[in-house]
């Protein structure tokens, strides 16, 4: 299948371009060297970013960041400057309008890494892939280029998203997943395995690939080896023009791994919290370092960012030291920094303004690969010099799913949302009054072999169980159909703001499968797609000053975008019903046997004529030889029915079988006796 | 040549067969009964080397991680809590002090507080999953623990699948050796919590044993798998309220560690280890038992055995046990038995090298000990550890039971020990982090020989179908008997002119005939229900002792027989007079061997090992047999002897002479008390065991029905 559709896509590729592919690649190559200065409001542009921050488990977050910009010119056509072809075909192919896909391996940790903030509620992903898509297409046709959609994406990128085509593989959320309305699919391969041969054809699509610039950071083994792997691709099609014939697209292409800076280990001997921090370099990150940019990127930048939470502990730490003054980690004296040492200087300070309520607010440092590339490759360094410990923002819920009961038989989902009592945003909405409510919206793919009661749903909040419909503002249930579609809940929680935990518990019976429809590991078990718990109420944005810095850099622009914090629960795992795929031996022999059985019996009536038979043995007895008289008057005794032969075929008979008895011994001792005598 | 036989319909060979065997059944019961008896004592030279069936495992494939580095930590570990527990006798400041240890290492803390499950009798509730309605109404209130769990996240899972390892410790009261167990699993969370391979979570249980390792065990893994989300402290507030002042103190931490952290929790369990590392002073070498045995005789997947069993011998060189009933090591007879097989052996390989049967006279009795130990434990259907607490729940789970050796302790070289150990189960987490699908090529139904030996289903089950198969065949050619002999009763009666309608008067009451000892069979049924259902409401009143208890129960037992018989008449009342009635005895025994058969069957699906003891028992009594008064009026020697054995068998077969017979043979000689019988049923029950239904339901009934043919007049 895969196969195929790597024919399909890699045809759907070369089709159109042949008639002027000679003429297209030298447009490219002109403009390509002629536009590095120009950067025009109607040219492709392409820019690149690496943002780095160090995350309070004495890990590093690495953030990659491309955008590539193909603005519709009638200049070139159907042709493309910077843009990969291959996408821009697949939007106009299959009237894309929005898509997201994304490659993950491992979880993102919600406590430790943060999620209230922009990187976690757009990049934190469920393992395996993601994909979702919205079409602009009339909707009788969006589920057939939903299917197509899968196959070229298959294609493209290597992976089995092929197995998203069928219809009890994705779902289509109306209103829960992304608010707005718009024809949208949502899939997810929760078991597909991320590896290189995902990430090569992922940077394929970037100007430079990984040979030049930022993406040259990229070692395999480096960036395979953290504890968080989620490799994204976002498109995004804009109408320009009114008539909708002409629209520009926009690529977003991230990168985002959470490493450890030093693998080696260390003892626990001085336990405790006054543990320094691990310092890190990028060359100890990634093992490479940057050597330059890549040319045809509009900017080419490496951003360090500290989290509010850290600039506050930094600021108490001025405050302690020494009167220097709240300025000194703003401006750039930072390096008389009593908590770390950065190895460059940056070029610029950016302030997050009108942040959150506590006064502090995230610092971002901004270096430019070209400017520190000039002298040799540049490496980023950061050395801690005073331990200190910070937190991440956190979700407003800290929300974890789990499955209930045991056996083969039936179960049940939880969802638990837990209150992390950091809830800055709801200060102000607290003091709108009481009745400030919180909304939680969870959407959730069941599918179909998890047969779950809807109308089973019990809420409990702090503790005590609640009527459904007091809790619950909106819901929308589309029940499993077997074999043919999944089970999908989308429904808004208005929660109190003073909650303190919450759950919901849903049942759900197991279904059986046909033997045909067990995956290789069956024994395994099935996954449930992770449920997506969004909070409309809050939304993740930073205001970068009125300094266009963000104009500039496309990283910091999607930060500014007004997303709501949206969060994953995990994969959950159902035993199943199996059979034993290992015992066809057994059946092969059981039917074997009750066949035989069968039609021996049946071959018998059927050619059977009782009457004639017997008549036939008795004319035949009278001429016959000892042994099958012998053999008839065993059967008669077997049956139970007096002995019609003579006497003295009787007494013959006995004595030749006297005789047969004895030839047997002798035959046997013979054999006994040279067994033995030969060893 | 058309003769009369010919028109008459010949019997099919299937017919013909069973009716031989039917007339022959005498011949074929004791056959079959030799055979089964014989074919279960041959099961030690029958059983099988272990063998890895999953590859997946790979066990032992890559070289042990742990270092001396994990191991002083997990010592320094091991000696702040033994100077800790010297100092103080504050359950929550060790709780708190393994928390820190865990949270040092990276790792997730939660704290689980708990009150056990009471042993209560739940007469309906034998098979069923924990419910959170009755676990609510079921708290024990006098006992409240606080266990410690740790987590530590694969760095790159997803999360699905985790692996669990328990350690039982009394936070109050803990001996050295507890203080290692916690130090041989420690030293293994320290190294997981940095490795890179790993795929699944794991979980470290530090289970509170102050109110039993299992009840621990057995409360996380019901809020693990059935939560309350209402709250523990409101369920306490209104079931446990008077007692809890009494935990005052305790409470306190408690409320505490809680507001900290919640109950914290990974994916689906993909195989259980408990370590416990107790002091007997092992003279020679360090050892390690392993103890698999959960409720009703469920076994974990043998694979898991096969890894401990490996990685124990082939890496760490440790001594691999399984419990095994040692007073067997000792008989007569079971020795006698071995020189026979042995040479018996010995001659075949003679004849031909090529045959491999018979094994050396000590391998064989210590196989048969350890064979009848784990028939033993199975068929008692009472876990053997906290390990039986996880089978409830699907996974596999096996206890590891380390003792060191003597010097090991005393003279501080607790590193060696922790290394060999810790080396063990990072080797057996390492496999089980390798499966990708959960346990199911191995066997799950087996009997252990020897650590390294084991005897398959398809191979035990003939010794039990060859003990019962005789059931079916005597029953039938009892029935069969019964009325051949009436027929002829009534053909030499029924000479009466008006012989045609009364002839099928006749036929049509003799075919219904059978339905009296059925009923007979039903009532005795019936009242074995009662009498298995009687122990709960016995328990209810507190103030009884246990020999009180027993007495009240049999008192009441006999009662309830005398009920019915009132009710009904006499059993034999309206037989015995009538000539024609003579063989009624032969159609209750039909009966009784038709409902001993089912009964077997049935437990066989269920608790094998029970059904395999109970059909010896059962299986010669219900064969043999036979009313005292015909043996007694024949007066011939065969009559008598089969007298006397039906007496001795009516005596052995009723459970409690049973147990106390079998007591004096196997086990202790220090006497016998009478109420340890009660203790030995009030623990059947209060396990769920499915053995003590079967006692009750299938043995007893039984019995009682042989008692009476016994005695019939």
């Amino acid at each position: 299948m895969a196969f195929l559709s790597i024919l399909v896509s890699a045809l759907l590729l070369l089709l159109p371009s042949r008639g002027s592919s000679a003429v297209a690649a030298a447009a490219a190559f002109a403009s390509g060297s002629a536009a590095i200065g120009e950067g025009g409001a109607g040219e492709e542009d392409f820019s690149e970013a690496l943002l780095l921050k160090p995350l309070p488990d004495r890990k590093v977050l690495a953030h990659f960041h491309f955008e590539t910009g193909a603005p519709e010119t009638p200049s070139y056509g159907r042709h493309h400057r910077l843009f990969p072809k291959s996408i821009a075909q697949l939007v106009k192919k299959f009237h894309i309008q929005e898509m997201e896909l994304s490659f993950t391996q491992g979880r993102w940790n919600y406590e430790s890494w943060g999620g209230f903030e922009p990187i976690a509620s757009s990049n934190a992903k469920p393992p395996g892939v993601e994909l979702w898509a919205v079409f602009d297409v009339p909707p009788d046709d969006v589920d057939a280029s939903w299917k197509n959609l899968t196959h070229s994406l298959s294609g493209l990128f290597c992976a089995s998203i092929n197995f998203l085509e069928s219809s009890t593989a994705y779902a289509a959320p109306e209103w829960s997943f992304r608010p707005g309305p718009g024809s949208l699919r949502y899939g997810t391969l929760p078991r597909e395995a991320v590896c290189t041969e995902n990430l090569t054809p992922w940077l394929k699509l970037l100007p430079c690939r990984d040979k030049a610039g930022i993406s040259s950071l990229m070692d395999r083994p480096s960036i395979y080896r953290g504890f968080y792997h989620s490799q994204r691709l976002r498109l995004r099609s804009v109408k320009t023009s009114s008539d909708g014939t002409h629209s520009s697209i926009i690529l977003e292409q991230t990168l985002t791994v959470v490493l450890h800076p030093n693998i080696q280990k260390t003892s626990t001997v001085n336990y405790g919290e006054n543990k320094l921090q691990p310092s890190w370099s990028m060359s100890s990150l990634f093992g490479r370092k940057i050597g330059g940019t890549c040319l045809l990127a509009k900017s080419s930048n490496v951003y360090l960012q500290l989290d509010w939470d850290l600039v506050r502990e930094l600021k108490h730490l001025q405050n302690g030291n020494q009167e220097l003054g709240v300025e000194s980690i703003m401006e750039e004296s930072f390096l008389s920094n009593p908590a770390f040492v950065l190895s460059d200087e940056p070029d610029k300070v950016i302030n997050e303004v009108n942040s959150r309520s506590e006064g502090s607010s995230a610092i971002l440092y901004e270096f430019s690969v070209r400017k520190h590339s000039d002298l040799g490759p540049f490496d980023l360094g950061f050395t801690w010099k005073t331990p200190i410990v910070w937190s991440c923002p956190q979700l407003p819920l800290r929300v974890s799913r789990f499955l209930m009961g045991s056996g083969n038989e039936r179960g049940a989902i939880a969802i638990s949302l837990r209150s992390t009592r950091v809830r800055e945003g709801l200060t102000n909405a607290q003091a709108m009054g009481e009745s400030c409510k919180l909304d939680v919206n969870v959407f959730q793919v069941v599918p179909w072999y998890i047969k779950v009661y809807f109308h089973t749903m019990k809420v409990f909040v702090d503790g005590k169980p609640i009527a459904v419909s007091d809790i619950i503002e909106k819901i929308h249930v589309s029940p499993s159909e077997d074999k043919v579609s999944p089970g999908v809940l989308e429904m808004i929680l208005k929660l109190p703001c003073s909650v303190d935990s919450a759950g919901f518990t849903l049942e759900f019976d197991k279904g059986f499968l046909h033997i045909d429809e067990y995956p290789p590991d069956a024994n395994q078990g099935f996954d449930i797609p992770p449920a997506v718990i969004t909070f409309p109420n809050f939304h993740v944005k930073m205001h970068f000053g009125e300094d266009n810095s963000s104009k500039q850099s496309a990283v910091l622009s999607r930060f500014e975008d007004n997303i709501p914090v949206r969060s994953y629960t995990e994969v959950l795992l159902v035993p199943l019903t199996t059979p034993d795929f290992s015992m066809p031996y057994n059946v092969i022999t059981i039917t074997c046997t009750v066949f035989a059985l069968y039609f021996g019996s049946l071959l018998n009536v059927l050619r059977r004529r009782v009457n004639e038979e017997e008549r036939f043995l008795k004319s035949k007895d009278k001429r016959s030889s000892p042994l099958s008289r012998l053999r008839s008057k065993l059967s008669t005794k077997l049956g139970g029915k007096p002995v019609v032969t003579s006497q003295s075929s009787a007494r013959s008979s006995s004595f030749i079988s006297l005789k047969l008895i004895l030839k047997i011994i002798l035959v046997a001792g013979i054999a006994i006796a040279w067994q033995y005598f030969s060893e | 040549m058309a003769e009369p036989e010919t028109s008459k319909p010949k019997p099919r060979p299937i017919v013909r067969l069973g009716t031989l065997l039917i007339s022959h059944s005498v011949l074929v019961s004791v056959v079959c009964c030799v055979a089964g008896v014989l074919a279960l004592l041959l099961l030690p030279i029958l059983a099988k080397n272990t063998y890895i069936s999953e590859n997946a495992l790979m066990p032992g494939s890559a070289s042990p991680m742990l270092s001396n580095l994990d191991v002083s930590d997990a010592n320094r570990l091991v000696n702040d809590l033994s100077e800790l527990s010297s100092r103080s006798n504050d359950a929550g400041i060790v709780q708190r002090l393994v928390g820190r240890y865990i949270s040092d290492l990276g790792g997730e803390v939660g704290y689980h507080q708990f009150h056990p499950d009471s042993s209560r009798f739940h007469p309906l509730h034998f098979f069923s999953v924990p419910d959170t309605g009755i676990v609510q109404e079921n708290i024990n209130c006098s006992c409240h623990g606080i266990s410690v769990t740790g987590i530590v996240r694969a760095p790159r899972g997803d999360g699905k699948e985790a692996i669990v390892l328990v350690t039982p410790y009394n936070y109050t009261n803990a001996g050295s050796a507890d203080h290692l167990s916690l130090g041989i699993a420690y030293s293994v969370f320290s190294l997981l919590s940095q490795v890179t391979w790993l795929a699944k979570d794991i979980i470290w249980l530090i289970a509170d044993s102050q109110c039993g390792e299992y009840a621990s065990v057995a409360a996380w893994l019901r809020d693990y798998h059935s939560p309350t989300f209402s709250g523990f402290h409101a369920n306490n507030s209104h079931t446990c309220d008077v007692i809890t002042t009494h935990h005052d103190v305790k409470e306190n931490v408690a409320k505490d560690m809680s507001s900290r952290d919640s109950f914290i929790r990974a994916g689906t369990m993909a195989a259980a280890l408990v370590v416990k590392v107790v002091d007997r002073n092992e003279p020679f070498e360090d050892s390690l038992a392993v103890y698999a045995e959960a409720s009703n005789g469920q076994m974990p997947n043998l694979d898991l055995i096969n890894i401990v069993n490996y990685l124990a011998v082939h890496r760490q060189g440790l001594r691999v046990k399984v419990r095994k009933l040692f007073s067997l090591l000792d008989t007569k007879w079971v020795s006698f038995l071995a020189e026979v097989l042995e040479s018996l052996g010995s001659i075949a390989r003679r004849l031909n090298p090529q045959w491999k049967f018979g094994i050396p006279a000590a391998d064989y009795v210590d196989g048969t000990a350890t064979l009848f130990g784990s028939l033993y434990h199975q068929a008692l259907g009472v876990p053997t550890g906290p390990h039986g607490a996880f089978r409830d729940y699907q996974v596999d789970a096996v206890t590891l039971e380390f003792s060191p050796r003597h010097y090991s302790i005393s003279k501080g070289r607790t590193k060696d020990f922790i290394l060999r150990g810790g080396r063990l189960i990072e080797g057996v987490i390492r496999s089980v982090n390798n499966l990708l699908e959960k346990f199911h090529q191995s066997f799950f139904l087996y009997l252990l020989t020897s650590p390294s030996k084991f005897v398959s289903v398809g191979v035990y089950m003939i010794a039990f179908a060859l003990l019962v198969a005789p059931l079916p065949v005597a029953a039938a050619s009892l029935y069969a008997e019964a009325n051949c002999l009436d027929m002829s009763l009534d053909d030499d009666k029924s000479f009466s002119p008006p012989a045609a309608t009364v002839n099928e008067l006749v036929i049509s009451e003799r075919s219904w005939r059978w339905i009296k000892a059925v009923k007979k069979v039903l009532i005795v049924h019936l009242w074995g229900t009662t009498v298995s259902l009687l122990p709960y409401f016995i328990s209810q009143t507190p103030s009884l002792t246990p020999i009180t208890k027993l007495a009240v129960w049999g008192l009441f037992s006999v009662v309830c027989l005398l009920f019915p018989y009132f009710l009904l008449g006499s059993p034999f009342a309206s037989v015995s007079g009538t000539e024609e009635y003579k063989h009624e005895w032969a159609l209750l025994k039909s009966a009784t061997i038709s409902a001993a058969f089912i009964g077997l069957g049935l437990m066989s699906v269920i608790n094998f090992a029970a059904a395999e003891f109970g059909a010896l028992l059962m299986v010669p009594m219900c064969l043999m047999v036979q009313p005292l008064k015909l043996d007694l009026r024949a007066r011939t020697l065969k009559n008598l002897a089969r007298a006397a054995v039906n007496l001795v068998l009516a005596i052995v077969g009723l459970p409690p002479a049973t147990y106390y017979i079998l007591k004096c043979t196997f086990g202790s000689f220090d006497g016998i008390n009478i109420e340890d019988f009660w203790w030995w049923v009030e623990s059947l029950w209060s396990w769920n065991s499915a053995t003590y239904l079967f006692l009750g339901m299938v043995h007893l009934p039984c019995w009682l029905l042989c008692v009476q043919i016994l005695l019939h007049s």
